[in-house]
């Protein structure tokens, strides 16, 4: 269990984590979830005792990191591949790290043997892949035989088996009852694995929820339509109280309506739909959408106004954050009630995103 | 977290780098070769020396003087035990490791500082002999009065430099920053300082100049150092101390 109580870093004048209270448990799958420079690494080098904070307090199993004795043999982390000796045979980088937590020398070859290290055991770190790299790391989190283990970005440059292997690997250490806390940017990943959700953006916390309910929460459905009478339809819809935002490439979403309804509304008025389909936003939308107004690099600057930045999701959108449609002016509906709406700042992003 | 693992893990990791074996046996053979190379020349000049200069010849110093260059692999030795924690990023699994910094750092700096020691020691006593050897009939014998001072004091001196480096490098972290202030320091700075008349009352406090008077027999004529060999070596483990002290405050202090 790692639990953490208003965790705060501060660099000068920037708030790397911002008052961060979350706990994380065991025998589940923990993601940690953010944006590039959310502060994702620096909450875990803290929780390690490496970086030193501003205020607040992390605790492992309810002792701080440097009150543990041997702490490999409490958590094992995986920080960063490139954390290691170059010069140093994969053998003795484990060996030095197994003996100054008393660790029996055997366990070495034992976690070699589970990342599939065996062969290349006695070849210096430096000729290894950014894969085999990752594979080393992972074997010194595992070597004390931890309760807490915890991966950041592991899933970075690895070959497809090698993700496969270390989702089923994070799952196995859940369901033998240890904590197991990975952080990644990329939702999709974390929906294959994770059972709980922790996303933070700008150093602040947005959700700490299971992942059912994020993703009951967070997938937004709409009827996408697309029609030759374009104006005529948004005259309708605008009759029938519906509104339809502008999607680009001539086609109209609207939400919350059922495609059946926005059907025969249409042909009540004699208008050709060449495209009439219910949608479902991805939960990488959703995570975007959650963070988009903490993201700190965006492709395109713009001013990025802060509607409900600490709203977890459910909490409704600002109205004032709603920008006007490119296009036509129509203006923008109010959106799914459980998702905060992009600032107007980054609304190009987000469709950048969906044509890639 | 008992010291003893930490100092077994420093062990692991100072054996299993290749930096380790280079400049501790480079040390060993320029400090060896370039003594032996000395000696020589100065049983061929001994005739044309002054008498005043013969009566200041001390030949235990003179088969040290590959020490002036031989420390520089010294300096590189303690300057990558540490730094290469921090330029391979290695610091921060170390330091997830064995959480407690002290613990950490003076566990390092002991296993290096003993390996150090048995080196400039073997050394001191090869460069030593084989310096006589050479010397011939100029040459000191181990049993004479403060030989054997001198040459345990110049195993003490390497050590004491490699210790030195450890402890800028904890403080500066760069290797290149590290190398880049004590190579020059040790082999430019020090030698005009000691040398140019104005400052030589200052230079003289330097770690190596007043380390040095330790592998000194004969004390040369109108000397006017203020220490002697023990106190020069004294004064070069405060400058040790003063290092290691604020690479340990720093290391405390920093995050990883």
């Amino acid at each position: 269990m790692i639990e953490l109580e208003g965790l705060t870093k501060r660099y000068g004048e920037k708030m790397a984590v911002n008052h961060l209270t979350f706990t994380v448990r065991p025998g589940i799958v923990t993601g940690f979830l953010g944006p590039n420079g959310a502060g994702k690494s620096t909450t875990m080098r803290m929780m390690l005792g490496l970086d030193r904070p501003t205020a607040g307090d992390v605790r492992i199993d309810g002792q701080h990191y440097d009150r543990l004795k041997d702490p490999l043999r409490y958590i094992g982390a995986l920080l960063d591949a490139k954390a290691m000796h170059g010069g140093r045979s994969a053998f003795n980088h484990l060996l030095c790290l197994a003996q100054s937590n008393g660790i029996p020398r055997g366990r070495v070859d034992e976690v070699l043997d589970t990342v599939g290290l065996t062969s290349v055991a006695r070849k210096k770190a430096k000729g290894f892949s950014l894969g085999m790299g990752q594979r080393l790391g992972i074997a010194g989190a595992l070597l004390g035989d931890p309760r807490i283990l915890m991966f950041d970005e592991p899933v970075n440059g690895l070959d497809p088996e090698g993700i496969h292997w270390i989702r089923n690997l994070m799952k196995s250490l859940a369901a033998q009852g240890r904590t197991v806390f990975v952080s990644s940017h990329l939702m999709s990943e974390m929906a294959l694995t994770a059972d709980h959700l922790v996303v933070i953006g700008q150093g602040r916390l947005l959700a700490d929820t299971s992942m059912a309910d994020f993703i009951r929460q967070n997938s937004r459905s709409y009827v996408r339509l697309r029609s030759p009478q374009r104006e005529r339809l948004l005259d309708v819809l605008h009759g029938a109280g519906v509104t339809a935002v502008e999607a680009g490439g001539g086609t109209l979403e609207v939400d919350g309506s059922k495609s059946e309804y926005l059907g025969e509304l249409a042909a009540e008025h004699g208008i050709v739909l060449h495209e009439l389909s219910p949608q479902q936003a991805s939960l990488e939308e959703a995570f975007m959408q959650l963070t988009a107004e903490s993201v700190e690099y965006h492709a395109h600057s713009g001013t990025v106004d802060d509607p409900g930045a600490d709203g977890a999701p459910g909490a409704p959108g600002a109205p004032g954050a709603w920008g006007t449609g490119p296009a036509e002016g129509a203006s923008r509906p109010p959106g799914p009630p459980q998702s905060p709406p992009p600032p107007p700042g980054s609304s190009s992003w987000g469709s950048d995103w969906k044509k890639g | 977290m008992a010291a003893t693992q930490v100092v077994r893990s420093e062990w692991t990791k100072i054996r299993s780098v290749a930096s380790t074996v280079w400049t501790l046996g480079l040390a060993a053979v320029v400090t060896v070769a370039l003594g032996v190379l000395i000696s020589w020349f100065s049983k061929n000049e001994f005739d044309k020396l002054s008498d005043n200069e013969k009566l200041s010849f001390d030949p235990t110093f003179i088969s040290f003087a590959g020490m002036s260059l031989g420390q520089l692999a010294l300096i590189v030795f303690g300057v990558l035990v540490v730094s290469n924690e921090y330029s391979t990023g290695m610091i921060r699994t170390s330091l997830a490791a064995v959480p407690q910094r002290g613990t950490f750092l003076f566990s390092k700096m002991a296993v290096a500082t003993c390996l150090a020691f048995a080196v400039g020691l073997i050394t001191s006593f090869v460069a030593f002999f084989l310096g006589q050897s050479v010397l011939g009939v100029h040459k000191a014998s181990i049993g004479d009065s403060g030989v054997l001072r001198a040459v345990i004091g110049g195993g003490l001196y390497m050590t004491l430099i490699a210790v030195f480096s450890m402890g800028v490098a904890t403080m500066l972290r760069s290797p290149m920053l590290s190398l880049g202030i004590l190579m020059p320091f040790f082999f430019l700075i020090s030698a005009i300082l000691g040398n140019v008349s104005a400052t030589k009352k200052f230079g003289q406090f330097l770690p190596d100049q007043a380390g040095s008077k330790i592998m000194q027999v004969v004390t040369p004529v109108d000397d006017d150092v203020p220490y002697g060999p023990w106190g020069g070596l004294g004064i070069m483990v405060l400058w040790v101390l003063v290092a290691v002290v604020g690479g340990y405050v720093l290391l405390k202090r920093r995050d990883a």
